[in-house]
């Protein structure tokens, strides 16, 4: 049955997308990169989210060894045989190849983050080889304010021990200008805190460009959500410990933003 | 009837995540090929396609794949589905690149998006158009069979088509623009979304597409 006409004043949906930070082929997550739990088998996590009405997922691979990577190109593949919905990876991206790696493992987008520091031309090189849709800029950025107070938001490397230098608004902006199609902002400062995220930096990065910006880092309820794009101005919210240890569902999440006034799929 | 699929593989990008939700909605055998002969024998086709325009028809072109599209389309009237660029190749022109002729088999035009783009309140929309937007069925197609008008499809582009001739189109998205989601003519249907990333909306569409005759 054709529905009313009303339906089509909506638009474009907030897309709600779990996280899998995967070290040896498990989904763990840290409090600030520290202390690690085991959530379990990421090809089975990633199922039920999918099942559950995420919006997206994002696997980032946080293995140092190299033969844990070839682990993680397995575990993509297996993940985008049983998930029809998009699929990014990211952690240790660091040449064309490895992106061309991913993406022929069904990767359908890759996030690139330290390796666009230390070589910008590789966001360019990428976006024109595979097309602005599949490169994301994973930036993570820490308050570092200034003498006078105002607030300042630097990129931070190696799980947010490393200062670069770089501001990360102005980053956002390069980033975007060199053919990057998605940021993915995590504030160093809240990751795996559950404080909810870092809206200064949110917003300030959602105004500065004209590409999506995903919010990550600091999730411990669902008001946490809502307020990234009330507040923040984000495209779409990142969590992974309220949805890995059952807390919350996909669903429940989605219900009480719809409340809110947001446009979720439902 | 047996649903053996040719998706038409011009070497841009991945294209097994098409051949495994196709495999999901149930097709018996899923050939990710350009290969002539695979193609013709193939009972559907699928023409997919991703990244930047320019490159794309530079290998469609390359390897004769624009030929082996028509046949299939026109010689062989079997049923075609075009996702996302394959969709867009369709068209006369696209803006994408500095500018790219396209196969011209639909007359219409591959428009940019706009930089800034607004909604009709005046708020800012992001580009590329990223994510899971309203698709409003136009009009009645086999392929819109057990989804609801309305229903969300996931989106990735930041160039939309514009066709020329009205009639054709099946499905509209508001976007700042109107841009057209879907294409329908004789055994051709085009999507602008990725019904392999359409979760369950998406399987259903495809699922519609190997049972569909190629009427309308």
């Amino acid at each position: 049955m054709r529905r009313s006409a009303s339906v089509n004043r909506m638009g474009l949906a907030k897309r709600i997308i779990p996280c899998l930070d995967v070290e040896n082929g498990r989904v763990v997550k840290g409090v600030n990169f520290v202390d690690i739990r085991d959530a379990g088998d990421p090809v089975e996590i990633a199922i039920r989210y999918n099942e559950q009405g995420a919006d997206e997922i994002t696997f980032l691979d946080i293995t140092a060894s190299h033969e844990g990577r070839e682990t993680t190109v397995h575990t993509v593949e297996q993940i985008a045989e049983n998930v029809f919905i998009p699929l990014t990876v990211g952690g240790g991206i660091r040449t064309v190849e490895d992106i061309r790696t991913m993406l022929n493992a069904g990767a359908d987008k890759v996030s690139i983050n330290t390796a666009a520091i230390h070589n910008p031309e590789l966001v360019r090189q990428s976006a024109e080889r595979f097309g602005s849709q599949c490169i994301v800029v994973a930036i993570d950025a820490k308050r570092v304010d200034d003498v006078d107070g105002a607030p300042r938001y630097e990129i931070f490397t190696h799980g947010g021990r490393k200062p670069t230098g770089i501001d990360a608004v102005a980053w956002a902006r390069k980033m975007a200008e060199l053919g990057a199609g998605e940021v993915l902002l995590t504030s160093m400062d809240r990751d795996g805190t559950r404080d909810g995220f870092e809206l200064g930096v949110t917003r300030a990065i959602t105004d500065a460009v004209e590409i999506p910006v995903i919010a990550s880092g600091g999730v411990g309820n669902l008001q946490h959500l809502v307020e990234g794009i009330t507040l923040g101005g984000a495209d779409a919210v990142l969590a992974a410990s309220i949805f890995h240890f059952g807390e919350y569902t996909v669903p429940e999440a989605k219900a009480y933003m719809a409340e809110r006034g947001i446009e979720v799929r439902l | 009837m047996t649903s053996v699929v040719a998706v038409i593989d011009y070497g841009m990008g991945n294209l097994h995540s098409v051949a495994s939700a196709l495999e999901h909605a149930g097709a018996d055998k899923v050939l990710v090929t350009h290969d002539a002969a695979q193609i013709r024998a193939a009972d559907r086709v699928v023409f997919p396609g991703v990244g930047a325009m320019r490159d794309c028809m530079a290998e469609i072109r390359r390897l004769g794949c624009d030929q082996l599209l028509a046949d299939a389309l026109v010689e062989q009237h079997k049923p075609v589905l075009a996702i996302c660029v394959g969709m867009q190749a369709l068209m006369t022109h696209s803006q994408e690149n500095g500018g790219v002729d396209c196969l011209n088999l639909i007359p219409g035009e591959v428009r940019f998006f706009g930089n800034p783009l607004t909604d009709g309140d005046g708020n800012r929309l992001k580009v590329p158009h990223m994510g899971w937007n309203q698709v409003r069925q136009v009009r009645d197609h086999p392929l819109w069979h057990g989804i609801d008008d309305g229903t969300r499809f996931y989106f990735v582009h930041s160039y939309y088509v514009d066709a020329q001739d009205r009639d054709l189109v099946a499905g509209a998205l508001d976007y700042g623009v109107r841009a057209d989601a879907a294409l329908a003519r004789d055994n051709l249907f085009a999507t602008q979304f990725h019904p392999e990333k359409s979760h369950t909306a998406g399987l259903q569409l495809l699922k519609n597409f190997l049972g569909w005759n190629g009427q309308c």
